[in-house]
């Protein structure tokens, strides 16, 4: 506990990158104010200088060590650190590809750099958090930015349509996790996740109970935010009603905070009831595999189709996670970090293909594209075998890492489950390909976009390719980040 | 000097990186280029294969031209390549077959040539590789992404149903692959390595070989195919353009056969000796029934596709008749036979149903039509081409003295060993089997001119003379000559016996 008397400066060296980010976002928002709407390049400059300082300084400040600050509610670890330079990296990645579209729509604004930087300073506390409260906090600045970007479109009814509902939802989630987070406390006495993790060893039977409640409550509130079945309802609305960029942004980014969110709260926080969560979660990883996989084929709009696809990669990450082994942790890693990145290619094409009045979210709209554009229909090929996990792309080596997690611990069964499920996702993944090569363009406008979209889109893809080739190094990153 | 260098390396990585050169003349006025450079890449993997053959070595069982670097160390998978006397004639057969590819779809493909070639000679790299993997992941790596160019040429370059065609074989084998992907996690998480060589050591319970049995052959048995998980096949053969039917047939179904003896024997000796009735029921039934089913068909690739089926079960009953002549007359004599008769089908089926395959492509340029009704008294209009047709025709029938002859004759004879019915079972696909082909081969060869289509046909031309000259010596050759292949195999089959009667619980 800590008394005014005995206050004394926190360690702020930890935290620098936060800091540095919040700094910057304020400074960028009123800079903004004296930058014309025909300059707004600026802003989108600064907004990627901000993200460019917060990966020097995460990786310079990086020592591999786990450092705790502000009276352990904060925690600078490997883990942290290699999950937010993947959340500069993704969230540079989207301000990038949203640029053309943004201008089209006049939605170029600075609010939607403020907000996304806002968001992805959320991420970071969110990753950092070692207290339930910081985690709150950094979730909730998360949501309300995300919940602010999806309305941006302000004339647009299917936006505000699908702001009303993920706001609302996503507002019950919160208070379902914030809720859980009570019991907890109060059984436990303690907010700082470490503290919890010793007292729940030596709780009672009736106390036990309490505090199970309060984990199933946590995990209702950790699977909205994930998207996992049964709590995925907002996702294929919010997906499609969105414009477009704001979709890359949900989509992918946040994937990664949530997956730290999940290791800190269940891991570190509730470790010692792994038997109970397990359950839990293998119900949650199977109805999503199997809900995000079916009704992804039913699909036509691809936005549509690629949130049911999100759905099952969530089922995916968590079995890696439910495995309860530092394997398996490291492999849902890697799956999430993966996972973004395909998402952001894979939104980036949608994003590619759309122009002014043209939103390009219909499968039909990637008809012929081989035709149109060979390179980027062979870019798109990458993304969508990687998806499916379809070597030599990054997403086999993804769901490898998961399965042989998996199976590790003995739920061969689980892993039996999950390719099965895979198959079923081949078949959509494989639609979108039929589309572009098999069949004839019916919309033959040359596609249009700036250089850095197009040079960026295929790195992108090409990065997912090489890491098919080359995986060890970012699979030994993620086991070294877990420790 | 030459043995210096990592061959196998070059062979997989030459034909890869040529295609990916090829296909930077995508556009239709440098398709001139994009061929040659095809041609030159296939001429030069083919060509690097050979020193693979004239320095290997016939005494050991030992993989040679061995290569080994750490690839992902994490789950200790590494880049192991290597060959035996099993694989080392395979990859001759891929490259061999890929240079014939090159020059059948030289100007037959009109559209995205580059592209066309290009994937074939990736397809080439990928293909070779699975024949040289040692590391499962490896192995599992490069027989998946074969699917993925296999999926495009059939789905681009295809006909009418091509779309359907594709999906259903894409689904198909992927479907019987990840099963295997679940077994190889599993044996890894038991031993620690992922190595075919490892695997091939570890022990294994009973429980556990028959679950590893079983998820291997779900994704060999789609590759074969064997009955009755075959039906992709006919559909991918007769959807696919000449030279996608070509691979298919040629080398890819017998990725399947090769996985039964890198993996199921070795790994699995046990559950293989108890499993060995439903492997041998499962091989008649595609011997005699699809027999039959393709004495029906009035589609010239499917009829091919159907005996292609029929064939490949006298590989599968080969390597599985072994342990009932073991038990039949107690020595280990007949099962040599039985599984190097079986190796023979496999290169000489290779030879034959590509040759088959090019002769209906040949006759499909022309007419554009498959249907056997369409055609008629070809032999008057193209007697050079009704020469080869009716020499690929036997050995498909398996005329001794063709290639054809020497795999099922040696399975046959070492099917009396094992049991009189298998053997009877067996030897009436040379009856059937002469009476799907030659039927054929009546009704499209000999007998008057149909109409006035075939009426104006022209004979081949010098670059089909060549690609069907040469699959002719292939074919002549090994049924005259056999023992340069057989002689090959000998220390491997050996070891491999060894291997299987070694039981590992």
């Amino acid at each position: 506990m800590m008394t005014p008397s005995s206050f004394e400066m926190p360690n702020l060296l930890p935290a620098l990158p936060e800091i540095f980010v919040l700094a910057a976002t304020c400074v960028i928002l009123l800079a903004d104010l004296f930058v014309r709407d025909d300059k707004k390049v600026i802003t989108y400059l600064l907004s990627l200088a901000t993200l460019v300082g917060a990966a020097v300084l995460t990786i310079t400040l990086h020592t591999g060590e786990t450092v705790l600050t502000f009276s352990g509610s904060f925690v600078s670890d490997p883990m942290g650190d290699v999950l937010k330079v993947f959340v500069y990296l993704v969230t540079a990645a989207v301000f990038v590809y949203s640029r053309s579209y943004l201008m089209a729509r006049n939605l170029f604004k600075g609010e939607f750099f403020t907000l996304g930087l806002f968001g992805a300073l959320g991420m970071m506390v969110l990753i950092s958090a070692h207290n339930m409260l910081t985690l709150y906090l950094g979730l909730e600045l998360l949501s309300l930015c995300m919940y602010a970007m999806v309305a941006l479109q302000r004339d647009s009814l299917n936006a505000t349509e699908a702001a009303m509902k993920y706001f609302i939802l996503g507002a019950l989630a919160s208070g379902m996790l914030l809720y859980g987070m009570s019991l907890i406390y109060g059984i436990t006495g303690s907010l700082d996740l470490a503290e919890i993790n010793a007292a729940i060893k030596s709780l009672d039977d009736s106390k036990m109970m309490v505090a199970g409640l309060g984990m199933v409550l946590v995990i209702v509130g950790m699977a909205f935010k994930l998207g996992a079945v049964p709590f995925h309802m907002w996702l294929p609305d919010v997906y499609h009603g969105a414009p477009t960029a704001i979709t890359l942004y949900i989509g992918t980014a946040p994937k990664i905070a949530a997956f730290a969110m999940v290791m800190r709260l269940l891991v570190e926080g509730l470790g010692d009831m792994h038997a109970q969560w397990q359950e839990i979660l293998i119900i949650m990883a199977v109805l999503s595999m199997a809900v995000g996989n079916i009704i992804a084929i039913a699909q036509a709009n691809i936005k549509r189709m690629l949130a049911y696809s999100t759905i099952s990669h969530v089922g995916f990450l968590l079995l890696g996670i439910l495995a309860g082994t530092a394997e398996g942790y490291s492999s849902a890693m890697f799956y999430a970090i993966t996972y973004a990145l395909m998402a952001a290619g894979g939104f980036g094409m949608i994003l590619l293909l759309s122009r002014s009045g043209f939103e390009a979210d219909r499968l039909e709209d990637f008809k012929g594209l081989s035709e149109r554009s060979p390179w980027f229909a062979f870019m798109m090929l990458i993304l969508m075998f990687s998806m499916a996990g379809v070597p030599p792309t990054v997403g086999f080596y993804a769901k490898l890492a998961v399965l042989q997690s998996v199976v590790g611990v003995g739920l061969t069964w689980l892993a039996v489950l999950g390719v099965i499920f895979s198959i079923i996702g081949v078949f959509y993944y494989l639609r979108v390909i039929k589309l572009m090569y098999f069949d004839k363009p019916v919309d033959t406008a040359p596609l249009e976009s700036t250089a850095d979209m197009r040079i960026i889109l295929s790195a992108n893809a090409l990065g997912i390719l090489y890491l098919g080739l080359m995986p060890g190094s970012l699979l030994a990153l993620c086991v070294a980040a877990i420790g | 000097m030459l043995a210096d260098l990592p061959l196998l390396s070059l062979v997989i990585w030459t034909p890869i990186i040529g295609g990916l050169l090829v296909l930077f003349f995508g556009k239709d006025e440098q398709a001139p280029l994009a061929r040659i450079i095809a041609l030159a890449v296939s001429v030069l993997t083919f060509l690097l294969t050979i020193p693979l053959w004239t320095g290997f070595d016939n005494s050991t069982y030992q993989m040679q031209f061995v290569e080994y670097a750490s690839w992902i160390p994490t789950f200790n998978i590494n880049y192991h390549l290597g060959i035996d006397g099993i694989s080392m004639p395979l990859i001759l057969l891929t490259a061999f077959s890929t240079v014939l590819v090159v020059i059948a779809g030289w100007e037959v493909i009109k559209y995205k040539p580059a592209q066309y070639m290009a994937a074939f000679l990736i397809m080439n790299g990928l293909m070779i590789g699975v024949f040289c993997a040692l590391d499962s992941i490896l192995f599992y790596v490069l027989w998946e992404a074969m699917l993925i160019p296999m999926f495009l040429i059939i789905g681009i370059w295809g006909g009418e149903r091509r779309v359907y065609a594709t999906i259903k074989f894409f689904l198909y084998t992927f479907l019987g692959s990840v099963f295997m992907l679940v077994a190889l996690i599993y044996m890894y998480t038991q031993s620690g390595s992922f190595g075919i060589l490892d695997m091939q050591n570890m022990p294994l319970g009973m429980t556990e070989q028959i679950l590893i049995f079983l998820a291997f052959l779900i994704a060999f048995a789609v590759k074969v195919p064997m009955w009755p998980v075959h039906t992709w096949l006919p559909d991918a053969h007769v959807e696919a353009p000449t030279g996608g039917s070509v691979i298919l047939a040629a080398i890819m179904l017998k990725m399947g056969t090769y996985g039964f003896v890198r993996f199921s024997l070795p790994i699995t000796p046990d559950a293989s000796m108890k499993l060995d009735w439903l492997m041998i029921t499962l091989s008649l039934i595609a011997v005699v029934y699809i027999a039959f089913v393709a004495l029906v068909q009035k589609d010239m690739k499917k009829l091919i596709a159907y005996s292609s089926i029929s064939h490949m079960g006298f590989v599968t009953l080969g390597f599985f008749m072994i342990f009932a002549i073991m038990e039949n007359t107690g020595s280990t004599q007949g099962m040599g036979m039985a599984i190097e008769g079986a190796l023979v089908q496999m290169i000489s089926h290779g030879f034959i149903s590509g040759a088959m395959f090019l002769c209906v492509g040949v006759m499909y340029d022309r007419m554009h039509s498959r249907q056997i009704a369409d055609y008629g008294g070809v032999a008057n209009t193209m007697p050079i081409f009704a020469s080869f047709m009716v020499l690929f025709a036997m050995a498909n029938a398996g005329l001794p003295g063709t290639s054809g002859f020497v795999g099922e004759f040696m399975v046959i004879l070492a099917a009396f060993k094992a049991n009189f019915w298998i053997a009877f079972l067996a030897a009436t696909t040379l009856i059937f089997g002469a009476a799907y082909t030659l039927w054929m081969v009546k009704r499209v060869i000999f007998g008057e001119v149909a109409n006035d289509n075939v009426a104006a046909l022209k004979d081949v031309n010098k670059r089909e003379f060549f690609v069907l000259g040469v699959l002719a010596v292939a074919v002549l050759a090994l049924g005259l000559w056999p023992a340069p292949l057989s002689d090959v195999m000998h220390a491997t089959v050996d070891h491999l016996i060894e291997q299987v009667m070694h039981s590992k619980l």
